[in-house]
């Protein structure tokens, strides 16, 4: 492949990529991503290559694997264009009559569509789907329309056009100008203005200086990050190399998760192929600026997610932060000017300089511009990823786009932010999602996580499952995050265990202030969020625990006593079969019975029972 | 591990001290866990203080220092797994593998590892058994795996 010497090489290679789509006349849009292959799109994948090939269709059908396309709970996905058709749950054993029906005759398939689990209304087309209807995908709806594999894909989508914008004339400042005048703020959980970031960079002396991408998302229950350098790889690259000219550097890495094989995997690709065309190395675009890329697989440490420990780990070192008396972007990467951007900061870049900060900024709050994209999981009934303008309300998110509660149960909060951020309950659902506004709330918009919550859920137990993970990812250099998040575990498990005491909530709140204002970084700094904003909301959820040994939602192991109602027992004996620890009995057709003393309340029945006839109490 | 393995890694890496982490990454997925041996050669090549090299393998959840079994369960317990019924699955698996997680049946077949999150949220809870993804796991189905991994290791062992 030769390389792209100059701009107008660039445009001749878009060029000549569209001559070569032009001819395609039907384009079979499939999910590849991480979720649809959980679901199994590989096999329907390769049952629709070899059905092309048969048919001799591979010329004029172009199949076209994406990354994620956000709707995971329906995948695999599989959209006809022209047309926009939108096939659901699509198998390898449908592909046959989707090539002979729809592609050779243009006749729909019903059983494959969308329906309405609510109307039971059938929908043709993505744009007619609630899911989608209250989206606004500006940065996501790219990834339907390009294989990540494919820099041909990119550069026929105008990529890579914002970045000769950049060369052909922009001077560094007036790039920083561009984004501060947009308004972007870190995507990743800080919020820090993206421009200013940059002109403290550009202004700090040390050579060489670094860009960085930091691709470690590692919230549980977010997987934005993941999606967008899995399915839009040379967008955060474009980013990366906007970025790396506005401050001056000559070198770059993407920093992520080996949680993440495909991410991995696509960003290794995108870096040779941008190398191989000259978006990347010694001489971009013939302009003489130079900076080139290395993919960088993270540890699997939470606490990495800090800038210092980040760069620590890239230095090859264990994952400590340090103090940020000196910011990373004078001393960062080997005490070199760094920048640490996130991904889907990142990849928003080349967007603002392409269509100019004005149309970004153009939605969003006061404080908060652009489109932000969430993960939407948890018990709702509608699971994805979700991009919505700054400001959207978290009842649209959660009820409009969400589709509200699964299986006819309550919803009763959403907690955003993931570790680091809290719960909030749904009388504060009409407010606007935005940096301000979640925090003042005690909660934060975080990287994006928006794990939805029911009567199911127990909201001690949650604020237990993440102090147990920060207790886990503690990287143990400070004290207070150290011992004051034990501590505070210990205390939790006192209450979920049924040794609760009334003035240990009072120690909780307490210890959250002192851990929350000494710890060296913000691991520490946020780590009681999540216990703050349930004691806040949910107090009433504490005071059955500690007060009536009783746990609402029957999750608290040590709280509940599981029955069987024999009303409802069919006696098909599911639960018999499934009970680790033989505690059920009964025969064929008659209601069975729990033996309290053999029952351990891993709650396996619960799940089992087709007939809802186990009693938690 | 052989020592051309590492040969070889190095040859990629570089062996500057600063491609620890990335150096143990392809140890990791070359041996599928980081010995004792394999981080006394990473430190003589690398030139780190072998407690350091220790402190890095031991600090980061990607590296396994003791072998792995012939099948590896990852249960995913993040945040909308655990909400999802997560807890059950590792339940499920203590009571059909007898090994809590971070654990390796006697007989080498099989580990149970816990990740963080695989960001694949939308689908929990998910559990992946040999690099391959199962989504919307019970712990019925999880049964049903284990048993035909189970019935698989039989059946090869009386075929041999």
């Amino acid at each position: 492949m030769p390389s792209l010497a100059s701009l107008e090489a660039l445009s001749e290679m878009r060029q000549e990529v569209r001559g070569r789509f032009a001819s395609v006349k039907t384009t079979l849009t499939i999910c590849g991503g991480t979720g649809c292959q959980a679901s199994g799109a590989a096999s329907a994948i390769d049952a629709l290559r070899e059905g092309l090939r048969q048919r001799g269709l591979s010329e004029t059908v172009h199949l076209r694997v994406t990354g994620c396309q956000g709707f995971c709970e329906q995948g695999p996905v599989l959209v006809v264009e022209p047309g926009d058709l939108l096939y659901c749950h699509v198998r390898p054993d449908d592909v046959d009559e989707i090539l002979t029906r729809t592609v050779a005759e243009g006749e729909v398939i019903d059983r494959l569509l969308y329906r309405d689990p609510v109307t039971g209304e059938v929908v043709r087309t993505e744009p007619e789907i609630p899911f989608y209807r209250a989206q606004d995908r500006a940065l996501l709806g790219g990834n339907r329309r390009l294989n990540p594999q494919s820099i041909d894909d990119y550069i026929a989508a105008d990529g890579y056009a914002a970045l000769g914008k950049v060369l052909a004339g922009m001077a560094p400042d007036a790039v920083i100008a561009e984004v501060r005048a947009a308004g972007l703020r870190g995507r990743g959980g800080g919020g820090f203005p993206t421009g200013d970031k940059w002109a403290a960079c550009r202004a700090a002396d040390g050579d060489p200086k670094y860009v960085i991408c930091n691709a470690d998302e590692g919230d549980p229950g977010a997987y934005m990050d993941r999606s967008i350098l899995e399915g839009n790889p040379h967008s955060v690259l474009e980013g990366m190399v906007i970025a790396a000219y506005a401050v001056g550097a000559s070198h770059g890495y993407i920093y992520v998760r080996k949680e993440y094989p495909l991410a991995v995997e696509h960003a290794r690709q995108a870096v040779e192929q941008a190398r191989e065309h000259g978006l990347l190395g010694a001489n971009i675009l013939g302009s003489g600026f130079a900076f080139d890329v290395e993919v960088a697989r993270g540890g699997g440490a939470f606490v990495c997610g800090e800038s210092t420990a980040l760069m620590a780990s890239l230095e090859g070192k264990v994952g400590e932060p340090r103090a940020k008396d000196v910011h990373t972007v004078r001393e960062g990467l080997r005490g070199r000017p760094t920048v640490l951007n996130n991904v889907e900061t990142l990849a928003n870049v080349p967007r603002i300089v392409s269509q100019g900060a004005a149309s970004f900024a153009a939605k969003g709050t006061a404080g908060s511009k652009g489109t932000k994209i969430f993960a939407l999981t948890g018990r709702v009934r509608n699971t994805g990823l979700v991009e919505v303008a700054m400001g959207t309300s978290l009842r649209t998110i959660v009820y409009d786009i969400g589709g509200g509660a699964a299986d006819g149960r309550t919803i009763k909060a959403v907690q955003t932010g993931g570790p680091s951020g809290g719960c909030l309950p749904e009388r504060l659902f009409d407010l606007p999602v935005d940096y301000e506004t979640l925090a003042e709330a005690g909660s934060m918009v975080g990287s994006g996580g928006m794990v939805v919550m029911d009567d199911h859920t127990c909201m001690v137990d949650v604020a237990k499952y993440f102090l147990e993970f920060l207790q886990g990812e503690s990287c143990g250099k400070c004290v207070p995050c150290r011992l004051g998040i034990d501590r505070m575990l210990e205390i939790l498990t006192d209450v979920s265990e049924g040794r609760g005491r009334p003035e240990q909530l009072d120690l909780l709140e307490e210890l959250a202030d002192t851990v929350a204002t000494t710890s060296l970084c913000a691991l520490g700094k946020t780590a009681p969020n999540p216990v703050l904003s349930t004691l806040k909301y949910f107090r009433d959820e504490y005071d059955a625990h500690i007060n009536e040994g009783r746990c609402p939602a029957g999750v608290c192991k040590s709280l509940v006593t599981f029955t069987i109602d024999p009303e409802k027992c069919a006696g098909c004996g599911a639960c018999l079969r499934a009970c680790p620890s033989q505690a059920i009995t009964g025969t064929s057709k008659q209601p069975h019975a729990i033996d309290p003393d053999q029952c351990t309340r891993c709650g396996i029945c619960r799940q089992e029972c087709r007939f809802d006839a186990i009693q938690v109490a | 591990m052989a020592a051309e393995t590492l040969d070889a890694i190095l040859e990629r890496r570089g062996s500057d001290r600063d491609q620890l982490v990335e150096v143990l990454q392809d140890v990791q997925e070359a041996d599928g866990y980081v010995s004792e041996a394999a981080m006394r050669q990473v430190s003589e090549r690398l030139d780190v203080p072998l407690i350091e090299v220790y402190r890095v393998a031991s600090f980061y959840s990607a590296f396994s220092l003791a072998p792995r079994g012939k099948h590896v369960l990852t249960v995913c317990m993040g945040t909308a797994c655990h909400v999802r019924g997560a807890p059950a699955l590792l339940d499920e698996v203590a009571a059909r593998l007898e090994i809590g997680e971070g654990g390796t049946t006697d007989d080498g077949l099989f580990t149970v590892e816990r990740v963080n999150c695989l960001g694949a949220c939308a689908l929990g809870p998910v559990v992946v058994v040999d690099g391959v993804y199962h989504d919307h796991m019970t712990p019925a189905k999880l049964r049903k795996l284990i048993r035909s991994l189970q019935d698989a290791e039989r059946k090869e062992l009386l075929d041999a």
